[in-house]
């Protein structure tokens, strides 16, 4: 009987709509909080560190974009890999231009550039919906693989065709490039990622918010009491963007290293979109939950056939995966549209009650 | 400016030109296949299954599957359509049934599931690496034809693809439009209940829909793979259905031709003339962006029904 | 309390609606006074909800007028009519299905909302001010409508009745001069019909707010408008009192042996 909310009576407005209005959880919160912060750096290892929680967490900040536009917004995007592209883009061709400026200004900055593109790409939104939209968010997609791809000026004329990232320093640490230790990159990413969605919280919990999902449930009465449909989508299409747009930029910068245009393909596009559907629609708890699953399923497929003993070969980790994967998606729309946050919340009100379930 | 040069190239060198539009109408026809495999589906159960694009791709690496097991040609055509049935029998009672009451973006995102699902299947089933087509043992023609001085050149396996497919969709318009049964299937797609109380068997509907499926995504798969290998990039092309789909709306079957001959003539134009300008290779999104700006005008598509919202 | 009925806060003028060959509404002219609590009565497929809908702008007559507050137009968009002060709500509620009841009545402050994006970001300050005051007027409303048991209820959840007084409350929350009803009782028991009955009386009595009302039970009719007009197949067949209306030959043959009273 730990988890009781029995004698924590709210007396002020301001103290119901306090984010973590039970006491329980705002104390899990904080130790979430501190442990990343903290212990995290110190005791994980490399491997830990550059294959799991960074990707981890650059994939949450693009997961709660998505989340914005589609699950808050209602607006479905399959182009999320062409915005993070553009981010990422922009930001080699920023510190190309300015390598004497702060490496993590630069990449908060490029998210704009993102939010712009977004914007263009909204605009059709006010007449088509649904999957016509979701057909335009494709255009988004193979129009910047194509460009990022074809148009050498984005990857400074490279032989290769991929972009490499230089070192770059804050305050004389190496933030990016080879000897960037993942400790660093960690901490930098998880003080842009967590800053990022505390921000998209308090957004999603005002106004905005409201607003979005007003439109995504019934856009005509939306109009109706006096939200404006265009001017709402187009928000959420450039809020949503710039998220998707830093975390284009995080995953070169501080994950990769170097990329080709390829990795920000139509697959990454589906697969920050299963995260959303995994984690719940509509939840920016849900974005890391669908990515923390999203980033072990692979892990996991690859890793627990050798330690039962089983032989299996790369390839068919990878037919695995999909196959996991898109039945899983399958299930969790079948039975739990909402997603692993709504069974989060699920587990919390039996947990309330527990030991005693009845 | 250059961008203008193109037109002159076009009346400059007509032959080319011809030939140009030729290869697009080839790519068009077999567009609209695709699309139609779509509109069957989403006439029959009122959804998008984003999965067809991956059915086309089945029912191709199955029929030469089954001939490298040692099954003939003409035996393994109709056990493809056979595995082609059960797997559309399969999809609509598992996945689509179950989802019967959700609003379309979630069936939409779980026929997304669903195809990545078929992908690491088909793949583990079959190897990733690519398949050639077995159009010799179909007796399908692979020689070419010229004209004017061997400057237009027609592949006999474009031709035969797209006499197949023109019949193939004459067929299915008058089979849809003409017969009984194909409009106890119209009669289903708009109203379940009311097609019940005047006598559709809803059971005979559907075998007839996972029938046709099953037949189309093989030809499909067939024509599509003797142009170029059989392989999941396959399944990349099916999103081109998409652009199509949006010109020619979701229900439609003419429009299903007209989009699909749009887009691919559009396609391959766009691509022979300016894409050099550019830097190449346009195909890959300029569907999308003809499908785009289709929309704006009509923001049901060319063919597609209006969508009046009542309060 | 006395009800000050005022001047002429809507005028409709020959307004006539038509969807490809059907005519809806024929030259359909009254007026509504400020304060008044205003009836239209008719046979069902009459055009009664199509008018409502001509004065919140989400349908465009081909011909005629509507005065709001001195301001003549053709052609409102919705969101303007919002903005003027009309608010409505609908036949089969148009509530947002994902949000709790909370949320929904809050989202009809949206439009007395504007702290910015930078503010709403960072949440502390001037967008949680923001945010508590309208709370505040928001749990009023609440309080008013009873319904303080079922705030956090996502409203898909809830029962058709306290669904429509969620949707009377999002309505409130716009604090309009002008509200339009489309059947608020439908599908009502007796006393949830009691319920709404007072609550429309207080609305009209307290917040001074004009109301216009479709309902189909006449014994609610009558004891609730001052003045209501008939529409009949698009045609507007009387205008006056319930008790000049309820001997009205013309009405009476149009509802052709409908019950009158409950």
């Amino acid at each position: 009987m730990f988890y009781r909310e029995a004698g924590q009576f709210k007396t002020t407005y301001i103290a119901d709509q306090e984010l973590f209005p039970v006491k329980q959880d705002r104390w899990g919160i904080l130790l979430i909080i501190g442990f990343s912060f903290i212990v995290i750096p110190l005791i994980a290892n490399d491997y830990w560190l550059q294959a799991i929680l960074i990707p981890f967490l650059i994939f949450s900040l693009a997961a709660i974009g998505l989340n914005i536009l589609t699950g808050y917004a209602g607006q479905l995007s399959l182009g999320t890999g062409g915005f993070m592209a553009v981010g990422a883009y922009s930001c080699y061709k920023l510190i190309t231009i300015f390598p004497e400026t702060n490496v993590i200004l630069l990449i908060l900055v490029s998210g704009f550039f993102s939010a712009g593109i977004g914007l263009i790409f909204g605009i059709p939104s006010l007449k088509i919906k649904g999957f016509y939209l979701a057909v335009a968010t494709l255009a988004a997609q193979f129009f910047f693989e194509w460009l990022f791809g074809r148009v050498k000026w984005f990857y400074n004329y490279n032989d290769s065709g991929a972009i490499e990232v230089p070192v770059r320093n804050f305050f004389n640490i190496a933030v990016t490039g080879p000897i960037a230790t993942a400790q660093t990159r960690y901490v930098v990413v998880l003080c842009i990622v967590t800053i990022l969605a505390l921000i998209a919280v308090n957004i999603v919990r005002g106004r905005i918010g409201r607003a979005w999902m007003a439109i995504r449930d019934m856009d005509i009465a939306a109009e109706l009491i006096g939200i404006r449909p265009l001017t709402t989508k187009l928000i959420a299409f450039a809020i949503s963007s710039y998220y998707a747009g830093v975390a284009g930029a995080l995953f070169v910068f501080t994950y990769l290293g170097s990329a080709e245009v390829e990795v920000f393909d139509i697959n990454i596009s589906f697969e920050i979109l299963f995260m959303i559907i995994i984690g719940g629609l509509g939840s920016i708890s849900g974005a890391f939950l669908g990515a923390a699953f999203i980033v072990l399923i692979p892990i996991l497929i690859t890793n627990l056939p050798r330690m039962l003993g089983i032989p299996i070969n790369a390839a068919t980790v990878e037919h695995f995966n999909f196959m996991i994967l898109g039945a899983l998606i399958v299930l969790f729309l079948i039975f739990e549209p909402h997603g692993l946050a709504r069974i989060w919340s699920i587990m919390r009100e039996k947990l309330r009650v527990w030991p005693f379930p009845y | 400016m250059i961008f203008i040069q193109p037109f002159f190239d076009m009346v400059d060198d007509p032959v080319l030109f011809l030939q140009v539009i030729w290869e697009g109408f080839v790519t068009g026809i077999l567009y609209s296949l695709i699309a139609f495999g779509f509109v069957l589906i989403f006439k029959a159960s009122g959804v998008f299954n984003f999965a067809q694009g991956i059915m086309v791709v089945f029912a191709a690496l199955t029929l030469v599957g089954l001939h490298e097991a040692g099954v003939s040609a003409f035996v393994a055509l109709p056990a493809t359509i056979l595995v082609m049935y059960v797997l559309a029998f399969s999809v609509e009672r598992l996945v689509l049934r179950s989802l019967v009451n959700q609003p379309d973006i979630i069936l939409f995102m779980a026929t997304i599931g669903l195809t990545f699902f078929l992908i690491g299947f088909g793949e583990f089933i079959f190897g990733g690496e690519p398949k050639m087509m077995i159009t010799e043992e179909l007796l399908l023609p692979y020689d070419s034809i010229t004209f004017f001085d061997d400057m237009l050149i027609l592949q006999e396996i474009d031709i035969a693809a797209s006499i197949i497919a023109a019949l193939s969709l004459v067929f299915l318009a008058l089979f849809l439009g003409k017969t009984k049964i194909g409009i106890a299937l119209r009669a289903v797609a708009d109203d379940h209940q009311a097609a019940l109380s005047v006598g559709v068997s809803l059971n005979t509907i559907w075998v007839v829909v996972w029938f046709l499926s099953g037949v189309i995504a093989l030809i499909t798969g067939i024509m599509w793979g003797a142009k170029s290998d059989v392989s999941f990039a396959l399944s990349i092309i099916a999103l081109k259905a998409l652009p199509v789909l949006i010109l020619g709306g979701f229900t439609s079957v003419r429009g299903a031709i007209v989009g699909g001959l749009i887009i691919g003539i559009g396609e391959k134009i766009g691509e022979f003339y300016w894409g050099g300008l550019v830097g190449g290779s346009i195909e890959g999104w300029l569907a999308y962006m003809i499908a785009l700006f289709f929309l704006f005008f009509r923001p049901q598509g060319l063919f597609g029904e209006k969508i009046i919202e009542r309060v | 309390m006395e009800r000050k009925i005022g001047e002429k806060l809507l005028g409709v003028e020959h307004i006539s609606l038509s969807f490809g060959g059907v005519k809806a509404l024929t030259d359909i002219s009254f007026d509504i006074r400020e304060k008044e609590v205003f009836a239209i009565i008719g046979p069902n497929g009459a055009g009664k909800t199509s008018m409502l809908n001509v004065i919140n702008g989400f349908y465009h007559p081909q011909q005629g007028e509507i005065h709001f507050k001195g301001l003549h137009r053709k052609q409102m968009r919705p969101h303007e009519a919002a903005v003027q002060g009309i608010a409505r709500t609908f036949q089969n509620v148009a509530l947002f299905k994902g949000m709790s009841t909370l949320n929904n009545i809050m989202a009809g402050r949206n439009l007395k909302m504007k702290t910015n994006l930078f503010w709403q970001a960072l949440y502390y300050g001037p967008a949680r001010k923001e945010e508590m005051k309208n709370r505040e007027y928001v749990e009023d409303i609440i309080d008013f409508l009873e319904i303080q048991a079922i705030r956090r209820t996502p409203v898909g959840k809830l029962p058709y009745g306290l669904q429509k007084r969620v949707e009377l409350g999002r309505a409130l929350a716009m604090d309009p001069e002008l509200l339009l009803l489309d059947e608020p009782m439908a599908g009502m028991n007796i006393e949830e019909k009691q319920d709404m009955c007072r609550f429309i009386l207080d609305i009209n009595e307290q917040y001074g707010t004009t109301i216009v009302l479709i309902e189909h039970d006449m014994g609610v009719v009558m004891d609730l408008s001052e003045r209501l007009i008939v529409l009949d197949y698009g045609q507007k067949i009387a205008e006056g009192t319930p008790d000049e209306i309820r001997g009205n030959q013309a009405v009476i043959d149009a509802y052709l042996g409908v019950a009158h009273t409950n």
